[in-house]
């Protein structure tokens, strides 16, 4: 799931560095990550897992790093 | 009665004699000078107004965002720019109040001495080159020495009460490598900082909050920085507040501005007893507005109120973000909407400045609404934030 996670996030969360240089806890929005790119990457998480996030998982820190993506991911049925 | 209850009730007194014995008279001329309200602030100061949310723990009066909003509501209605200069520094000490983190002593000193002194904050979040996206910064806290002493300087296009304010909360980069969006928010004493005034204000309206340009150079200590990250500020307390606070005195601006064009049509119904009043009409529609603008402007302050007393988690949702953007959008345009019909209603006299049913003013003071933080940028965020947002 982490290595999808992380091609989403390489699509879609406009990073000012290369995410395979970050470590699953290291903050997205520090690398770089605009509040706009994260709602792309939210979006593309949801095709590409095919599952719906609740409203109470949206919102900022949820998508703070590819661990607590893969945590919400769990929370809503992805198998880990 | 509860501390808050006293301390609700005392304010909002106070607020109601400030704004009737005080600003009312000066407004006109606080306007033509575009001068600050140097007498109203300094009466709210006296009545310990300036920490009115500051909680009775350190020494503040506890005072509800209820009683806040609704001193903002009775002093717009009187003189906008008081209301406005009253509101940004109550958004400022919640901003402190929410955030100072536990056990951050530098914060709860402070908010101490603001108790104690009546210290007036003023904001410096928009920044030349970012425009009004506060989520953005191009200034830096610089890398601190070894004494934990840390600088910055930030090119402010606008800075309400710049020249008149003790402090400055200021949003900067987190340090000199940091992305535009991770931000802090740092508290700076004026004996702390260089203003350096960059051009006039003399703008259409909100004259009395004198808000020239600046550039910022601080010197600090990083105590001063608020320990969490200015998104989180922002997404809980700043802009629900923020948006909150304003629409009180947008709404206190239209409230005067339907009184005068009521006033208006009284007289005039008194003149002609009897006889068909084509304006009594547009009053009443003018009304019906009026009270969309109240409704919205209420129900928002209680949902903020109800998630902030309890389910605070909420407050950084997408739904919530979006719930308290439609309130700056919707007051901000109907508050103006308000005004230019009191003025359909009134006429020539209130176009006139010098009537009692001009409302001029008020038109002008309520069309920087829209800008503070212009809607455009607001819907292109809502926009993104519609896009995946479930329930909203
Ligand atoms: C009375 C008053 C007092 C103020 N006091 C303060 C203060 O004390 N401290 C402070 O920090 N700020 C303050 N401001 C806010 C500040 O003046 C402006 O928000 C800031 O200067 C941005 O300027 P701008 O209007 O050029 O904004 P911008 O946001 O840059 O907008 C300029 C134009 O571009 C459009 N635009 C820009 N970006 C977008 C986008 N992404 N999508 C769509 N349209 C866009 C806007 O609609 C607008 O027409 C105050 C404003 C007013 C009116």
């Amino acid at each position: 799931m982490r290595e999808q996670i992380r091609q989403v996030i390489r699509e879609h969360g406009h990073l000012a560095v290369d995410i395979d240089g970050l470590a699953d806890a290291a903050d997205l929005y520090q690398a770089g990550m605009t509040s706009h790119a994260s709602v792309n990457v939210m979006i593309a998480l949801e095709d590409t897992f095919d599952v719906e996030f609740l409203d109470s998982m949206l919102k900022r820190s949820v998508f703070e790093s590819v661990d607590s993506i893969a945590q919400a991911l769990t929370e809503v049925g992805v198998p880990a | 009665m509860t501390v808050t209850a006293a301390a609700d009730t005392a304010l909002l007194a106070a607020a109601r004699r400030i704004a009737d014995e005080i600003a009312a008279p000066n407004a006109e001329e606080v306007d033509r000078e575009a001068r600050f309200p140097a007498e109203a602030i300094a009466a709210l100061r006296e009545e310990a107004a300036l920490s009115a949310l500051v909680p009775d723990d350190l020494g503040g009066a506890g005072a509800s965002l209820e009683a806040v909003a609704g001193a903002c509501f009775e002093l717009g209605r009187r003189c906008a720019a008081t209301g406005m200069v009253f509101a940004m520094h109550q958004i400022q000490v919640a901003c402190m109040v929410d955030h100072r983190g536990d056990g951050a002593p530098w914060f709860d000193d402070y908010l101490r001495e603001l108790v104690a002194e009546q210290l007036l904050i003023a904001s410096i979040t928009s920044e030349v080159g970012t425009g009004g996206d506060m989520g953005k910064s191009i200034a830096a806290v610089s890398t601190p020495d070894a004494d934990g002493a840390a600088s910055f300087e930030k090119q402010a296009p606008t800075v309400s009460y710049g020249p008149h304010a003790d402090a400055f909360l200021t949003t900067v980069r987190r340090g000199p490598d940091a992305e535009p969006g991770d931000q802090v928010a740092v508290l700076t004493r004026r004996e702390q900082m260089e203003m350096e005034s960059q051009g006039t204000w003399d703008p259409l309206g909100m004259r009395g909050t004198c808000s020239p340009g600046f550039v910022a150079k601080a010197e600090f200590a990083t105590e001063q920085v608020l320990p969490v990250p200015f998104a989180t500020i922002s997404a809980e307390t700043m802009t629900p507040v923020s948006h909150i606070l304003w629409s009180h005195v947008w709404l206190g601006i239209a409230t005067d501005a339907f009184d005068r064009a009521r006033a208006f049509v009284k007289a005039a119904a008194k003149r002609k007893p009897g006889e068909p009043l084509p304006a009594a009409t547009r009053l009443s529609e003018l009304m019906s507005e009026l009270s969309l603008l109240r409704a919205e402007v209420g129900l928002a302050l209680r949902e903020y109120c109800d998630l902030h007393a309890g389910d605070r988690a909420r407050l950084a949702e997408m739904a919530t973000i979006l719930r308290f953007n439609n309130l700056k959008i919707a007051a901000s345009e109907q508050a103006p909407k308000v005004c230019q019909e009191a003025l359909g209603v009134c006429g020539i006299v209130g176009y006139k400045n010098d009537t009692p049913f001009s409302v001029g003013r008020h038109l002008r003071d309520a069309m920087s609404a829209r800008l503070m933080v212009a809607n455009e940028r607001i819907h292109a965020t809502d926009a993104s934030l519609l896009l995946i947002a479930k329930e909203v």
